[in-house]
């Protein structure tokens, strides 16, 4: 028994890379503007056409993001939230976890706060990640996770790159090195234009991540300001008072 | 200053109604407002009330929270995301809670790095010393049962982690960690309890000792940067004749304080509360995941010189007990100060090269530590934690020796002070 305790606190304490989440892959900067709200709707728009169908964001409600956004009630019924619903709701997806999980090997995750676990450069990498891998169930790996059980459901915008190997003697056997990409298929936008697409995506699940965020930075702006003109008022009342002491 | 004692005048009206059936003006006067501290406090001063301050912040921020917070595996997650985004304010009352929580480790340190530079745990401050020691140790657990509540991925293996360490204790330890978890690994169960210790046991502990801290505080009196007495010289009134009114001299110089306090707290709050993963962790953004652990583990920043410790001991004899062993004595040898110390002085302003210098490497040593706990146990954290962990400990048990035969300089008889 004490053994047992031994091992699991061995294999807690040191932390285990084989069975964890993440990947050491080197990150490209997001470089996202929560504050650009015109880029904040491209994302929503983008989320919904193509995020929503399998993950949710089950804490973000509808009529929160349309307001945070500028976008009117009736274009938020009318374009966004086109399989009806309450404007109260929050953006589950329509596909059963129970069905997903069978059909990808693993239920798309919840996308509610994938900004703030994995960081805004995470998933910007992540989507621009994709190439061509026919060892692959969905004939795709990725740069940033791989093996991800996700299909490049971009693929028709980024089109897909077909990866360049190289074979490297590693300790006496040959491994398959991946060195760069060749353009492969051809998508619908120019690489500038899907960078952008993935841009405002991720710009919009950060604001999903913590919707006050915009806010809270306009606002602290006012309170840091605020409670520095209050230090000089108590700095002056101390020294006043001060005066006193010899 | 020369005013009459208002303690045995008579009062009219309400207060003296009051006064006349409970010591309300004598109980003002005694710990605060004619309260004598030395007139020369630095501004090292401000963090003991700035303690005051984030633990009044604690407790009314986590009074707010538990309106809405649901203590149970299944809902514990999804009310804080319900706090953040649902309730009005609530991003703003659970920023205070956690970033409060960071915030009251660094004043704490910085009002223990305090005593330490002037020599305020020497007699007759010992106890003082110890119950502000008891402060931090349920300090610690207050901050390691409330990690667990967000019931994040990191509340799950840092909780699993820390009550693993009990269960390296030879004999009792496997029931003991059972004990505390309340089943056979972290569930519901123990989110449960460690929700009533953090919000009921603990904070009661913690407001006891804090009132005996005071208490012991004002009746010793203030030590000072000098670290001389200021109740050797007193007028012919018996007062002492360096000390002033805390009221209203410190209570304007503590406002100051705070404000400034509330600059930084503020700027956190609203432009970094997750200070980079350093305060709010990003693991703890997923809800936590008996199967798979996060990619690093690592307790809060304000444990990690402790963890680094903990990781520098070697198993030997097949067992892990000895890191679990220094690190508690790590803490509990802080306890000990008032009776290592065998300076003749107590300010570092009169103290030899000698502790000088070993109370800087211990800062430098110190914030090392903290540094390596944050990282993979691998090289050089590894070398340098057990670097460092061996300097911890000599400068605590080798103190006796090397604080006696230190060279000093005679304290004045009365505290330096140059008016403003």
């Amino acid at each position: 028994m004490l053994t047992k305790k031994i091992v699991l606190l061995l294999a807690v304490l040191l932390p285990v890379p084989a069975f964890s989440a993440g990947g050491d892959a080197k990150l490209d900067k997001a470089d996202t503007d929560i504050h650009n709200q015109a880029s904040l709707q491209r994302g929503a728009r983008n989320f919904v056409n193509y995020c929503l169908g399998c993950h949710g964001a089950q804490y973000m409600r509808w009529n929160r993001m349309a307001e945070d956004l500028g976008i009117p009630e009736d274009v938020l019924m009318s374009e966004l939230m086109i399989t009806g619903g309450s404007p109260h709701d929050t953006m589950r997806t329509a596909m059963p976890a129970d069905l997903s999980a069978g059909w990808f090997g693993k239920a798309p995750p919840d996308l509610s706060l994938i900004a703030r676990s994995r960081g805004t450069d995470y998933i910007y990498t992540f989507l621009r990640g994709y190439y061509a891998d026919p060892t692959r169930p969905n004939g795709v790996n990725n740069t940033v996770l791989a093996g991800t059980a996700m299909p490049h459901v971009l693929a028709h915008l980024q089109g897909l790159r077909q990866p360049r190997y190289e074979l490297r003697e590693v300790g006496g056997r040959s491994e398959q090195h991946l060195v760069g990409f060749d353009a492969g298929t051809p998508g619908e936008l120019s690489e500038a234009e899907y960078d952008e697409f993935v841009r405002d995506t991720v710009n919009f699940l950060d604001y999903v991540g913590e919707p006050v965020k915009a806010k809270r930075e306009r606002m602290g702006v006012w309170v840091v300001l605020f409670l520095l003109v209050f230090w000089v008022f108590a700095w002056l009342l101390k020294r006043e008072y001060w005066k006193d002491i010899k | 200053m020369m005013a009459t004692d208002s303690t045995t005048t008579a009062k009219g009206g309400l207060l003296g109604w009051v006064d006349a059936r409970f010591p309300l003006t004598r109980l003002w006067n005694e710990q605060w407002g004619q309260y004598y501290a030395p007139k020369n406090l630095n501004n090292w001063y401000l963090f003991g009330s700035m303690s005051l301050l984030v633990l009044v912040i604690q407790i009314v921020t986590g009074i707010f929270l538990t309106m809405n917070y649901k203590p149970s595996a299944a809902e514990a997650f999804g009310s804080v995301e319900y706090i953040m985004r649902d309730v009005e304010w609530g991003w703003l009352i659970r920023y205070m809670h956690s970033t409060g929580a960071s915030a009251f480790f660094v004043v704490v340190y910085l009002h223990m790095f305090r005593a330490m530079l002037y020599g305020s745990y020497r007699k007759p401050r010992e106890l003082l010393w110890v119950f502000g020691m008891l402060i931090y140790l349920v300090l610690m657990g207050e901050a390691f049962f409330g990690y667990l509540l967000p019931w994040g991925n990191m509340s799950y293996w840092g909780a699993q982690v820390i009550v693993s360490l009990f269960a390296a204790l030879p004999v009792i330890g496997p029931d003991l960690a059972e004990w505390i978890r309340g089943d056979f690994f972290i569930s519901d169960i123990t989110l449960n309890r460690f929700f009533a210790l953090h919000v009921i046991a603990l904070p009661l502990v913690l407001v006891f000792l804090v009132v005996a801290h005071l208490l012991a505080l004002h009746e010793v009196g203030s030590n000072n940067p000098d670290g001389v007495e200021i109740k050797k010289t007193k007028d012919a009134n018996g007062n002492p004749v360096d000390g002033i009114w805390s009221h209203p001299y410190y209570s304007v110089k503590d406002l100051m304080g705070f404000a400034a306090f509330f600059v930084l707290f503020a700027a956190v709050i609203f432009f970094a509360p997750t200070m980079g993963g350093l305060f709010l962790e990003k693991p703890n953004f997923e809800l936590a995941n008996p199967m798979q652990t996060p990619a690093h583990i690592a307790p809060v920043w304000y444990f990690t010189p402790f963890y680094a410790m903990l990781r520098a001991v070697p198993a030997f004899f097949g067992t892990q007990v000895w890191g679990v062993l220094v690190m508690g004595a790590a803490v509990i040898i802080l306890f000990f100060l008032p009776w290592l110390d065998r300076s003749p002085v107590k300010s570092i302003r009169y103290r030899g090269p000698i502790y000088k210098i070993a109370l800087a490497l211990f800062v430098v040593w110190f914030v090392i530590l903290g540094y390596c706990g944050l990282k993979p146990a691998v090289e050089p954290f590894k070398t340098l934690s057990v670097i460092g962990t061996i300097y911890y400990f000599a400068f605590f048990l080798l103190m006796p020796w090397y604080s006696r035969i230190d060279s000093y300089k005679p304290e004045p008889e009365r505290v330096t002070y140059h008016a403003h």
